[in-house]
């Protein structure tokens, strides 16, 4: 059977290239990069090429650069210990819309007394910089805003975002974990004191992920160790899978023009979803959105069973109904842009990659309408519409 | 999420879905925040034999499979053995349901019971049934729910 990945979101495949990139560091170049012999030598070599590749790729110095185990890592870290290192000050600002992994960390933090002001999204999905000003106080001590965000693909302004936070002596931090290939990010540019990163989103493998932390931004350290990382972060490091990450980020940035054609086969899947497909909304805003993000609200169906008939037909989605989880609520970043819970329940989201083809878009675009009207048709909530219709 | 073939035969061929045009007994439970509402039809003859039966249902996999394996076990039953349907019976034909989806077959055996209530209620007969039935509890509001086998098969 056909099948079509179409959950890039969630994570993505290793590419062949990153796949070779690694293998020497398994078998061969095994070495740990603490030790002082050929073999650990070999390995500090190749650590330290895989930390000035990923420092190009973000526009920064190679020490500014340090290796995690994962996106939820680098997003704890920085909210935890960011926050903790300006000692004295009690206050977070972040959004309604973060993912789970920083938004939890904040969570942690009002455990410990700080306070967190979570700042709203418009209708859009996007946050607006002068809500973050009004939020702003003395005793501020983090704003963390994501760059773009995982489920309905809305990038926000976090250059505006980052002056505010510092004229308030604030640090900034942004989890650019789906942000990272997909658009360009420029640490300068940006201006943010701290950038999170995660391989698996960008065709590297899980359980790594990458901190940026400005010359001087020292956030306290989250996990002791052996002095690795500069003595900031403990823990050997994951040789094989940095290797790969750095093959994949420079992978990313040297294509990342290949991004306008991902952008426009989102564009055919929406609009072609919203033609087809009557009673159905977009999430998120048009502009800026992720070039791979395409997420829909159907009414009257639920997502689970949309999802769970797409995969009958080789089609690999995902859902912010509540019913795919094992939380009891819909996805909080939908809630969060107005959409009422019910309909927050029939939400799709298809995330396309420069693997994504033409026909791939033709293929769902032929599927998805006939399986929504069938769910529909077993739906009692559609029974008033259609007998109106009638 | 592992459902059983079972259930995913329920689900991919739903039996009895639909209406009943001149039903004599119908009921509706769950709700729309949740993420479930089923709705079912019953067509009862004078000797309380429930002679067909039909459901839709607006929800996961498992709440259709559950809805439509209900309705399996109870067309053709009369309505005391229908009344004696638990969710327990319907998540064993089903070869098992995973924990977080036992709610729907608690909501299936509900949506038996409101359906024969408004059979009742058309009739005119007194019953105990007519309690309210809108939430199955998987919003995590407070209700009685301890009735209920809510145990992983
Ligand atoms: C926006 C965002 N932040 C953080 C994470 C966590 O990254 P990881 O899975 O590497 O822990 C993800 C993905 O799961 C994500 O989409």
């Amino acid at each position: 059977m056909r099948r079509i990945y179409a959950d890039n979101a969630a994570t993505t495949a290793v590419s062949r290239e990153v796949l070779d990139a690694m293998l020497p560091y398994f078998c061969e170049s095994y070495g740990n990069p603490s030790s002082l012999h050929a073999v650990g030598r070999e390995a500090k070599k190749a650590l330290d090429a895989a930390r000035a590749t990923v420092a190009a790729a973000l526009n920064c110095d190679a020490n500014e650069i340090y290796f995690t185990s994962c996106g939820s890592e680098s997003d704890n870290w920085a909210i935890r210990g960011g926050a903790h290192s300006k000692k004295g000050k009690k206050h977070i600002i972040t959004t309604k819309i973060e993912h789970h992994a920083a938004l939890h960390a904040c969570k942690a933090l009002e455990k410990e007394g700080y306070e967190v002001t979570y700042v709203g999204v418009d209708e859009n999905g996007y946050v607006d910089p002068a809500d973050v000003a009004a939020a702003m106080r003395e005793d501020t001590a983090l704003v963390s805003v994501m760059m773009a965000n995982n489920e309905i693909g809305t990038i926000q302004p976090i250059k505006e975002i980052a002056e505010i936070a510092h004229n308030g002596g604030a640090l900034m931090f942004t989890d650019a974990v789906q942000a990272v290939g997909n658009i360009p990010v420029d640490v300068k540019e940006l201006g943010v004191d701290m950038l999170a990163l995660s391989g698996h989103k960008i065709h590297a493998p899980k359980g790594i992920g990458a901190l940026y932390c400005k010359k001087g931004v020292r956030p306290d350290v989250l996990i002791e160790g052996g002095g690795q990382e500069r003595g900031r972060r403990g823990g050997t490091e994951a040789l094989a899978s940095i290797v790969g990450l750095a093959k994949a980020a420079e992978i990313a940035n040297a294509e990342l023009s290949e991004m306008d054609k991902v952008a426009a086969l989102r564009d055919k899947l929406i609009d072609g979803i919203l033609e087809r497909i009557p009673y159905s909304r977009l999430n998120g805003g048009r502009s800026p959105r992720l070039p791979g993000n395409v997420n829909v609200a159907f009414e009257f169906i639920e997502g689970e069973s949309l999802l769970l008939l797409l995969d009958m037909e080789g089609i690999c989605a995902s859902t912010g109904s509540a019913c795919s989880s094992n939380s009891l609520e819909p996805s909080h970043v939908l809630l969060a842009t107005g959409l009422p819970v019910e309909k927050a329940h029939g939400s799709l989201r298809l995330s396309i990659s420069k693997d994504t083809t033409e026909e791939d878009v033709d293929y769902i675009l032929e599927k998805l309408p006939p399986i929504v009207q069938r769910l529909r048709e077993m739906s009692p909530l559609y029974e008033e519409v259609a007998k109106n219709s009638k | 999420m592992d459902y059983s073939e079972k259930v995913m035969d329920h689900f991919a061929h739903p039996r009895n879905v639909g209406e009943i045009e001149d039903a004599n007994g119908v009921g509706t439970v769950g709700n729309a925040k949740c993420g479930d509402i089923m709705k079912m039809y019953l067509k009862v003859d004078d000797s309380e034999i429930i002679t067909d039966v039909k459901f839709k249902t607006f929800g996961c996999g498992a709440a259709i499979a559950t809805s439509s394996m209900a309705t399996e076990m109870i067309k053709g039953k009369s309505i005391n053995d229908a009344l004696g349907l638990t969710n327990k019976a319907v998540i064993e034909a089903l070869g098992g349901l995973p924990a977080v989806k036992i709610h729907c077959s608690v909501l299936a055996e509900e949506a038996v019971k409101s359906a024969i209530a408004d059979y009742y209620k058309r009739k005119g007969i007194e019953n105990d049934l007519t309690r309210e039935m809108d939430c199955n509890g998987c919003c995590g509001c407070e209700h009685d729910h301890h009735h209920h086998d809510t145990e992983e098969e």
